[in-house]
């Protein structure tokens, strides 16, 4: 017998669809193979910017999402107690129409009382643009329990950020630095990086107490102490100022360093200190007189003294170079001995100044100077939610700005590139708008940046405009809002009352609040009246999370694959370094089940609220759906949601709407880019030909040149007002905290949750695994045979000294609560941290799964552990359990004691089984 | 390795028919007419009904016939084929000794030899894998010809033969199983080679590759309790070697014959279940699942 | 046909790099994702949503922790797993029909589905794991290296590699004639040392895995040397050293 004949040349399918991904918040380009009209496979899209070809594990088990058996039907309308399950199903227009009789009477009374909170919503220009037409101030999206810091800290320092909003000079780079990393931004792009830069030889350095993933890969790992990372960074920078390794000439020309701080007691004591033209100024080294800090020539002098005004950088490398920040001094309570420190500040200097070089590009800067060449500093940093996660995440974020600054290495060759619409100075975005008035829209945007204390969203007594306190004395840098809020200050009645709240894809009744449990009770409780707290409750999502059974309606949204979206540069792009880039989705198969796009719902909806912006003028709906709005809305004049194919289908950034531009990123692969040109594309903040070509794609409308902000001004007002200046001032018992949160220069200082903490001596984190996303993959038939349980790692330490041995469990307490889980061993672990995989833990009943699933059994929740609030302190008040500053959920404080109790069933809690609202899944 | 019940009636039947109908072949049970044709019947009946419940562990049991084709390479194939030939070389001879044919003892012999080659084929079945270090070694066929065997003789009432050959038997076992337990330390794998990271330091497995379960894990990892794996051996032998042969010495035929052999077949059946239960798959390294180094 | 084939023309295989897998599992949902609708039987899962979910998956991405003997820094290593595609493959000569075999022209090993009487023994002589029963269609499965991607000529040019390969975000994954000594899988197991997986058994396994390179070295090079001596100098001494460097 010879050996079979094989068909080595099947047909693959009879099409490809060419979209973007959703299984998490990467983004990348998809190709979706359809067969018979099924979609039979999924692989990455070669063209695509983001991944280039490159799929993760969750893109590919995508055909798994589309066919899950927890997908929502139809929308359902409660008709039992709240979380009993019993709901009818309704029409689209019953369920339009219920929400429009809940939400019209209270637009036309008090907007204020629509809370309306976005998860992993990828549609924030829309639904922000939604609420601002409704007219409530309480509007944002997840980022508050995600990462701002890290947006924020980017924001104010370097008009960018982490997260996916830049990304290393792959190409250039050789020595890469991860503090931390949160798996689902960039995620793809991270891990390409990666493996270029390890084929070209390249070193990869890791800041993470557990060593998985991407630390795993790491050349070497600095397994540091939780909440320490602002100790450590520091730390490095005083070892570079001692021994002189920081870039002067980038300080002095790119920076504020050169900018005086006004040294005179009164109110503007420690502002930059400004001329009669209420500029900032700098002494030049050639007349030793101020000069206009953006005069071309100018060589702004880092050591000017002026009438007793110093620099920024005599602040800054005075603080620095201070003994407290000497490794020998951080060394154990970062976990990492002094000559490692040492050790990674000559590494960062050799990559930075050892091996600097050039490249021949000719450019022209802000001032007007012409140079012919750009200098590389080939070392790069990436930091996310681990080191922003804490409530000292957001000095932590913009030390490791400064630290990326004094080594010059901000968008220059080989070093950190932001990307368009970044870099973008605080003063190029909107301070937050606040005030609601019957009937009528916000005055501007949600969420901002706040300049100083007068940007507070205070009411005139004190009070706070929104229902999550963003934007006050508590955290007054809260961009992103304070979703994990809501819902508890909604239930205390506190600052007010809501009537309303309505939420998407965000599982709050889960993996996405702190204090799971009492979250639940907060949803179903009643006031004397007998009335819910929170007296109604409208979900969307696409599938039966733990919150679907606490809505009163239910809005079913479509999957990924069956549904318009647009990933645009009002909101957050998927542009590169070199290019601008925006991209849709669009149904590349059609729902077989009477679910709507949640974003056409909304405009649906807000056509029958008749919310200006979405009505025509004879009160007919301005947009047929979200696929019209996204051709044919405009935000300013000839700018809308995407900016390829404008206009007849040649112009760029901006033109008139065109009818043809959804079809025309179809045909380019669901994606546009627009090339950076060459010359500008690095030293973007203050390259001139950058700035133009910027104002042309329409990011700005005027070039917005900016100097790094080492020495933070809007910081310094909020201290200033803490120390008594200032006509409007925080209450006194956050006068003292204030002065150390807003300091302008970073400073660290230990996490909230260490204080009183001694009897939990052992820090408690959680990871996102890189196959998983969320809840997500639970429901995912592929990946959760992949993740379908989760341990508390525990390190060695812990492990020998409690006599753990395989298939124990062990008693996890904190400050809040208890919960019994079982363990396993980890030796590439901080000796005081233990783990475990994020949202792996379900609620019996949820997700379509067997109440028997070991996701329900032994998969657990680090939630249950964390409060909102942190135990009383002395003056009898609860601090939140969150930054000071930005206001950012501090998941990583978690502390907690660990103790072994042997082999056990189950994990602990275990909550009734959540009703059904689809059936349990069966086969695939 | 996972105990199948398909595969431990498989091989202990089809040995004791298998050796039973050596016997008969070599004309060691001598009989004629009826009683010749229930002693045939008797030794076919197992011998076929073993080769049928193997056929249960087969996903696709109505392709086996394609397994006659690759006795060049496969000691499965060269089973089933010695399986299928010796059985029709035997038929002459129990015709022959059923009805009076007088055809002499030349198939009886030859089909004696396909006996022990069939039986020697199912062993090198499993002693071939080097991947079962415990079972990749001379006293597996060994074994199992002392209990094909041991078998046909106490099914023969063959009275101090068969105590001889339990008694043998159950040193061999003894012998096997002292072996065995050093098989995969002897072996030479563990998890660095496995991995070929044996530069690095010592490898442990830190997370399976998926929580759930799989054809491997079942299949190939199996673990039995040490103090449980104890207890079944002294079962085994007391069983299958101990009894018969202390009832061949002592009984009369007919009682020897009937206790014997249901003794025996019970402890051939204890012995194959150890005989896979203790068998450690070297794919176990990779999910840190063997007794061996780690 | 069980026999192997005494040469083949080439030798088509794996290079895995261990220095640089992050243990996405990329691998393995892209193995999962087009096998299931690719050659032979789909890749079946039992109990998806249910309590014991199981399902067939060519290639698995184990995690390892390795401590130093030294007792140095733990590093963990993950390790993808798929079949080796042997040149003295044992799964194929147990296989008592000819179901597997592995193909003269470049040395794939394959399972003729058709042939296949699921009796496991395959699976059974594999050391390293690489064969999985599917449950459903109760035959063998196993990694084919794609055989219906590499030649297949619906797919452009760029494309024709195991989807493994193609989906991998680090790069960790390489797919070549070994062969070929000018291939890149050759290269870079020259380069790199790649290593055999437990060579000691005979199987003369075709992928090779790329160790790690050494990680968490002591810091050979000397520290920075400090700019002046800050005690004596005070603030003012050190700022006008740092800024005499300006010129």
């Amino acid at each position: 017998m010879g050996q079979p004949k094989i068909d080595t040349s099947p047909k693959v399918s009879d099409e490809i669809r060419k979209t973007t991904c959703y299984m998490c918040a990467c983004r990348c380009g998809i190709n979706v193979h359809l067969t018979s009209g099924k979609v039979t496979y999924i692989e990455g899209n070669r063209d695509h910017p983001v991944n280039k070809g490159v799929l993760c594990a969750k893109g590919a088990s995508g055909i798994m999402q589309v066919t899950a058996p927890s997908r929502l039907q139809t929308p359902l309308r409660r008709v039992g107690p709240r979380g009993s399950g019993a709901f009818e199903p309704i029409s689209w227009d019953e369920a339009l129409d219920l929400a429009v009789s809940w939400m019209k009477p209270l637009r036309e009374t008090a907007p204020e009382k629509l809370a309306f909170f976005t998860g992993r919503d990828q549609s924030q220009s829309l639904t922000g643009w939604w609420a601002q037409a409704f007219g409530t101030p309480n509007y944002a999206a997840h980022g508050g329990f995600c990462s701002v810091n890290m947006a924020a800290a980017g924001i104010y320092t370097i008009g960018g950020a982490f997260w996916e909003f830049g990304q290393p000079d792959w190409k250039h780079t050789n020595l890469f630095v991860l503090f931390g990393v949160a798996e689902d931004h960039d995620s793809n792009p991270i891990k390409i990086g990666i493996g270029k830069l390890k084929a070209r030889g390249g070193k990869v350095v890791s800041v993470n107490p557990i060593r998985t993933g991407y630390n795993a890969v790491a050349d070497d790992w600095y397994g540091i102490t939780p909440g320490t990372d602002g100790l450590l960074i520091l730390s490095l920078i005083h070892c570079l100022l001692e021994v002189g390794k920081v870039d002067l000439d980038y300080l002095a020309r790119w920076t504020n360093a050169p900018l005086l701080v006004n040294g005179a007691e009164g109110p503007e004591k420690g502002l930059i200190l400004k001329n009669a033209e209420s500029q900032p100024f700098v002494i030049d080294r050639r007349t030793g007189m101020p000069a206009p800090w953006d005069g071309q020539g100018v060589e702004p002098d880092l050591g000017a003294v002026w009438q007793g005004h110093r620099t920024v950088f005599q602040h800054m490398a005075e603080r620095y170079l201070s003994d407290e920040y000497a490794p020998e001094a951080v060394a154990e309570r970062c976990g990492i001995p002094g000559p490692r420190i040492r050790a990674l500040a000559a590494e960062l200097s050799r990559a930075a100044f050892d091996q600097a070089f050039t490249l021949p590009i000719k450019w022209t800067d802000f001032r007007g100077d012409t140079h012919d060449h750009m200098v590389g500093r080939p070392v790069s940093f990436h930091a996310m939610r681990g080191i922003s996660a804490h409530s000292n995440g957001f000095q932590t974020a913009r030390a490791l700005h400064l630290l990326q600054i004094v080594l010059g290495s901000v968008e220059v060759p080989g070093g950190y590139r932001l990307k368009p619409p970044y870099p973008k100075p605080v003063e190029a975005h909107p301070t937050p708008h606040f005030v609601a008035a019957p009937g009528k829209p916000l005055s501007g945007p949600h969420l901002g940046y706040v300049r100083g204390p007068e940007n507070l969203a205070l009411k005139e007594d004190g009070t706070p405009w929104r229902i999550d306190k963003a934007f006050t004395w508590e955290n007054p840098f809260s961009a992103h809002g304070m979703m994990h809020m809501v819902i508890p200050n909604a239930h205390a009645g506190d600052p007010y009352r809501i009537d309303t709240l309505f939420l998407y894809m965000a599982n709050m009744a889960w993996n996405s609040s702190m204090n799971t449990a009492k979250v639940m009770e907060m949803l179903t409780d009643k006031g004397p009246d007998g009335e819910y707290v929170i007296p109604r409750i409208i979900y969307s999502d696409a599938y039966a999370s733990e919150m679907v059974a606490y809505a009163d309606l239910i809005l079913p949204d479509t999957t990924y694959l069956e549904r318009h979206d647009c990933i645009s540069l009002l909101d957050r792009p998927i542009s590169e370094p070199d290019a601008a880039g925006d991209s849709i989705r669009w149904p590349v198969v059609e729902a077989d089940r009477d679910v709507r796009g949640f974003q056409s719902v909304l405009l649906d909806l807000g056509a029958r609220l008749g919310l200006p912006g979405m009505v025509n003028p004879d009160g007919t709906p301005k947009f047929k759906d979200y696929a019209d709005y996204i051709v044919n809305h405009q935000r300013r004049p000839g700018v809308g949601p995407l900016i390829g194919w404008r206009g007849d289908g040649t112009k760029t950034g901006r033109g008139d709407p065109n009818p043809d531009q959804l079809a025309r990123y179809i045909e380019n692969g669901g994606f546009h880019q627009a090339h950076v040109p060459e010359g500008a594309s690095y030293m973007k903040p203050w390259n001139a030909a950058y700035q133009d070509w910027a104002v042309e794609t329409s990011f700005y409308e005027t070039p917005q040149p900016y100097l790094f902000n080492i020495w933070s001004e809007p910081m310094r007002r909020f201290q200033l007002a803490a120390e008594g200046q200032g006509f409007i001032q925080p209450p006194d018992h956050l006068r003292d905290r204030l002065k150390v949160a807003m300091d302008p220069l970073p400073l660290w200082y230990p996490a909230y949750g260490d204080e009183g903490a001694e009897d939990y001596p052992v820090h408690a984190l959680t990871q996102r695994p890189m196959d998983m996303y969320h809840s997500w993959g639970s429901q995912n038939a592929w990946l959760r045979q992949i993740r379908g349980r989760n341990f508390l790692y525990l390190p060695t330490k812990i492990w020998v000294a409690e006599g753990f041995v395989d298939g124990d469990y062990a008693r996890v307490t904190s400050p809040h609560g208890e919960i019994t889980v079982p363990v396993a061993h980890m030796a590439a672990l901080n000796p005081d941290t233990v783990w475990t995989w994020n949202a792996i833990g379900k609620r019996k009943g949820a997700w379509a799964l067997d109440e028997e699933a070991s996701e329900a059994k032994e998969g657990f929740l680090l939630n249950h552990l964390i409060s909102e609030l942190l135990p009383e302190r002395g003056d009898g008040r609860r601090w939140s359990n969150s930054d000071p500053v930005t206001g950012q959920a501090a998941w990583f404080d978690l502390r907690v004691r660990i103790e072994r109790v042997g082999p056990q069933e189950k994990a602990q809690p275990q909550f009734d089984t959540l009703p059904r609202v689809v059936p349990q899944g069966e086969g695939r | 390795m996972k105990p199948a019940p398909s595969v431990i009636l498989f091989t202990t039947l089809s040995g004791l028919g298998f050796g039973f109908l050596a016997l008969l072949g070599l004309g060691l049970i001598a009989t004629q007419g009826w009683p010749a044709f229930f002693h045939w019947a008797f030794g076919y009946a197992l011998a076929v009904g073993g080769l049928l419940s193997s056929t249960f562990h087969l996903g696709h049991p109505e392709r086996a016939w394609r397994a006659f084709s690759q006795w060049r390479s496969s000691w499965l194939s060269r089973e089933g084929v010695a399986a299928v030939a010796t059985l029709l070389i035997l038929a002459p001879q129990a015709l022959s000794d059923w009805l009076g044919l007088g055809w002499g003892q030349g198939f009886g012999i030859l089909g004696a030899g396909g006996c022990a080659a069939t039986v020697l084929c199912t062993a090198m079945i499993y002693a071939q894998l080097k991947t079962v270090p415990r079972w990749h070694h001379w006293t597996v066929p060994a074994t199992y010809l002392a209990f094909a065997l041991t078998g046909g003789l106490i099914l023969a009432g063959t009275g101090l033969w068969a105590t001889g050959a339990a008694l043998g038997l159950g040193l061999l076992l003894a012998y096997g199983w002292r072996v065995g337990d050093s098989a995969f330390a002897r072996a030479g794998v563990d998890l660095a080679s496995a991995t070929g990271l044996s530069g690095l330091g010592l490898p442990q497995v830190f997370e399976q590759p998926h929580t759930g379960g799989n054809y491997l894990m079942r299949e190939m990892i199996f673990t039995v309790g040490r103090r449980h794996a104890a207890k079944l051996r002294t079962l085994t032998l007391i069983l299958a070697a101990g009894l018969p042969a202390l009832a061949a010495a002592i009984l009369p035929v007919l009682p020897a014959l009937i206790l014997g052999g249901l003794s025996h077949l019970a402890g051939a059946m204890a012995q194959r279940w150890l005989f896979f239960a203790e068998a450690e798959h070297v794919v176990g390294l990779y999910y840190g699942r063997t007794s061996g180094k780690s | 046909m069980t026999c192997l084939p005494a040469h083949t023309d080439k030798r088509l295989g794996l290079v895995i790099d261990l220095d640089t897998c992050v243990g996405c599992q990329a691998c393995v949902t892209a193995c999962k994702g087009w096998n299931d609708q690719g050659y032979g039987a789909a890749l079946s899962d039992q109990d998806p949503y249910g309590a014991d979910p199981s399902g067939t998956f060519l290639n698995r991405v184990h995690s390892y922790q390795v401590t130093p003997h030294d007792g140095g820094t733990a590093k963990i290593i993950n390790f993808p797993r798929s079949c080796l595609h042997c040149e003295d493959a044992p799964c194929v000569t147990v296989c008592p029909t000819g179901a597997s075999y592995k193909r003269s022209e470049d040395g794939i090993v394959l399972v003729n589905e058709d042939a296949c009487i699921g009796c496991g023994l395959c699976a059974w002589a594999c050391p390293y794991g690489a064969r999985e029963m599917d449950q459903e269609a109760q035959v063998m499965k196993k990694c084919t290296l794609c055989v219906d991607r590499i030649y297949n000529e619906n797919l452009p040019e760029e494309d024709r590699e195991p989807a493994c390969v193609r989906t991998c975000p680090t790069g960790a994954r390489h797919f070549g004639d070994f062969a070929d000594p000018d291939s890149t899988v050759s290269k870079l197991t020259r380069d790199r040392g790649g290593v055999p997986l437990l060579p000691q058994l005979g199987t003369k396994p075709v992928n090779r895995y790329l160790p790690p390179r050494p990680k968490d070295r002591p810091e050979e090079a000397s520290l920075l040397a400090p700019l002046l001596d800050i005690k004596a100098t005070g603030f003012a001494g050190w700022l006008d050293r740092m800024l005499g460097k300006l010129d």
